[in-house]
């Protein structure tokens, strides 16, 4: 794999460009891996690119059913952050966080990490009491957040609607400044040129139909490619964690949801943070492109259709519009949607199953891809070792029947209640 | 949006209706712990169909039981459940 630089471009612009490569070779899978990730999303091939990285394992393969990053890692809002208020949580997400700060010098390869701040808004008394409460609680663990005030937030953010009659009001805000966005597609780009360069085995086009058995134990995959032998399969795929584990006979608790997202046409920069207001449920930001993403709540009800309903989508724009009413000029380009594995606490599985050599990463929920490279290493660390890494132990999939759920909204174990 | 068949209003706009659970996770009052605690934190899922209990919040408020695909959004069936159903 030759190496991205300023040199090589300057190269290439010499000889009209014809130097490029593929990122990633397009191999024939083997009869036997040692591992077999099942998705190729960012969670996976993260997960293997750690695996071949610092664990020095050599015999890996990811199976993708489509291409790669045509999932959820294509389909989110693309904002990182580590601000949550639960130990378990927001521990999980600043180790994140911290790989995030250098992931483009470690793929060799830009992902367009901008930690340009990610700020909630407080729209009453009370709900300046819980941003306090919640700063707090990552400040005693290292994180940063900063209070902030109406005049803080006006100053940021001048197009918000600060005035007396906003449907709105904004009295503060909490900001993680270390916060920002990334490019969703190159971070699965990445981790992919990145894997393949160590040896791993990208097969797209390659989906999972069934698990072989040997008693209680998983000893390959059944693919529509053929029947793949393994030492360990490890689970990543996002919205259809239900169904593939239900190939092994499993049981999950998660329901899948559609979630939806949308971009406006391209301006100046208007938008310099993140917006998110979680008394709403509305996330703003604007692209390195000048498009302005938003999002909202997930169409909740279950659903496998990688497409949303308008009314959820209204919902959304509405928020979005009374919050920074100068969006109403602009022109909706795109809406699309991805399938969210909703988990019973909010927070996600990663760890064993019943099943031995089997293995589980998902119950994302809506907040996945900020936690691409933390995902990846924990995940990565779980398949190598076969026991979980200190950061995801939290994490197991028994926490529900053992009473240790993880619940940051504290809203209960309905995933419909998120 | 999808046009559910409501079995007392007839055909009305999915905006008026609530989902609530699958009927497979409503937990019977006698439950063991162990089926109690399957029922309430795991589900099914399946990427198809499935019977789910919607309620009718803005409309007659009763309670019935969707059986929907969960791709294709297809309803193939709406039946009341509550006292109204009884004969």
């Amino acid at each position: 794999m030759s190496r991205y630089s300023a040199f090589s471009l300057l190269r290439g612009a010499l000889t009209g460009h014809r130097h490029w490569q593929p990122a990633w070779r397009d191999p024939e899978p083997k009869s036997h891996y040692d591992i077999i990730i099942i998705g190729g999303g960012g969670h996976g091939l993260a997960t293997a690119y750690y695996l071949a990285k610092v664990h020095g394992l050599k015999n890996i393969a990811v199976l993708e059913k489509g291409w790669i990053g045509g999932g959820n890692t294509g389909r989110n809002t693309t904002i990182v952050r580590s601000n949550y208020r639960l130990e378990p949580l927001h521990n999980l997400f600043e180790f994140g966080l911290k790989l995030w700060h250098g992931l483009s010098d470690e793929l060799n390869y830009n992902v367009m990490f901008s930690p340009r701040g990610a700020m909630f808004l407080g729209h009453s008394d009370a709900d300046m009491v819980k941003l306090a409460e919640r700063g707090d609680a990552m400040r005693c663990d290292g994180i940063d957040a900063d209070l902030l005030t109406r005049d803080q937030v006006a100053k940021l953010e001048p197009l918000l609607d600060m005035s007396r009659d906003a449907r709105f009001p904004i009295q503060g805000g909490l900001i993680q400044r270390r916060g920002g966005t990334a490019r969703h597609d190159a971070v699965a780009w990445g981790y992919a040129r990145g894997a393949d360069s160590l040896g791993v085995d990208i097969i797209q086009k390659c989906e999972v139909t069934g698990f072989v058995r040997d008693g209680d134990f998983v000893v390959g995959v059944e693919t529509t490619r053929g029947r793949i032998g393994a030492g360990r399969v490890g689970i990543c795929v996002a919205g259809h964690s239900g169904h593939v584990a239900g190939l092994a006979g499993l049981k999950l608790p998660v329901e899948s949801q559609t979630l939806q997202a949308m971009v406006t046409e391209g301006v100046k920069p208007m938008i310099n943070s993140v917006i998110m207001s979680q008394s709403l449920h509305c996330y703003i930001s604007q692209s390195d492109k000048g498009g302005v993403v938003f999002g909202g709540d997930p169409d909740n009800w279950p659903s496998y259709a990688q497409r949303g309903h308008p009314m959820v989508m209204e919902g959304a724009v509405a928020q979005g519009l009374a919050l920074v009413p100068a969006l109403s000029r602009l022109r909706m380009v795109r809406t699309w949607s991805g399938v969210t594995d909703m988990s019973f606490d909010g927070a996600p599985i990663i760890g064993e199953t019943p099943v031995r050599n089997l293995f589980l990463n998902g119950g994302w929920c809506y907040g996945g891809f900020k936690a691409t490279p933390a995902s990846g290493w924990t995940y990565a660390h779980t398949l190598a070792t076969g026991k979980p890494h200190a950061l995801n132990a939290p994490f197991s999939l028994d926490r529900f029947e053992r009473g240790a759920t993880i619940d940051e909204t504290g809203s209960g174990p309905m995933p419909n209640s998120r | 949006m999808m046009l559910i068949p409501c079995p007392h209003c007839g055909p009305r706009a999915q905006s008026e209706f609530i989902y609530e659970r699958t009927v497979d996770s409503v937990v019977p009052l006698d439950a063991p712990s162990q089926e109690a605690m399957t029922k309430l934190f795991t589900r099914n899922n399946p990427r198809g169909v499935d019977d789910e209990i919607w309620r009718h919040t803005y409309g007659c408020r009763a309670w019935m039981i969707l059986t929907r695909h969960r791709v294709t959004n297809e309803i193939s069936g709406c039946r009341a459940i509550g006292p109204e159903a009884l004969p």
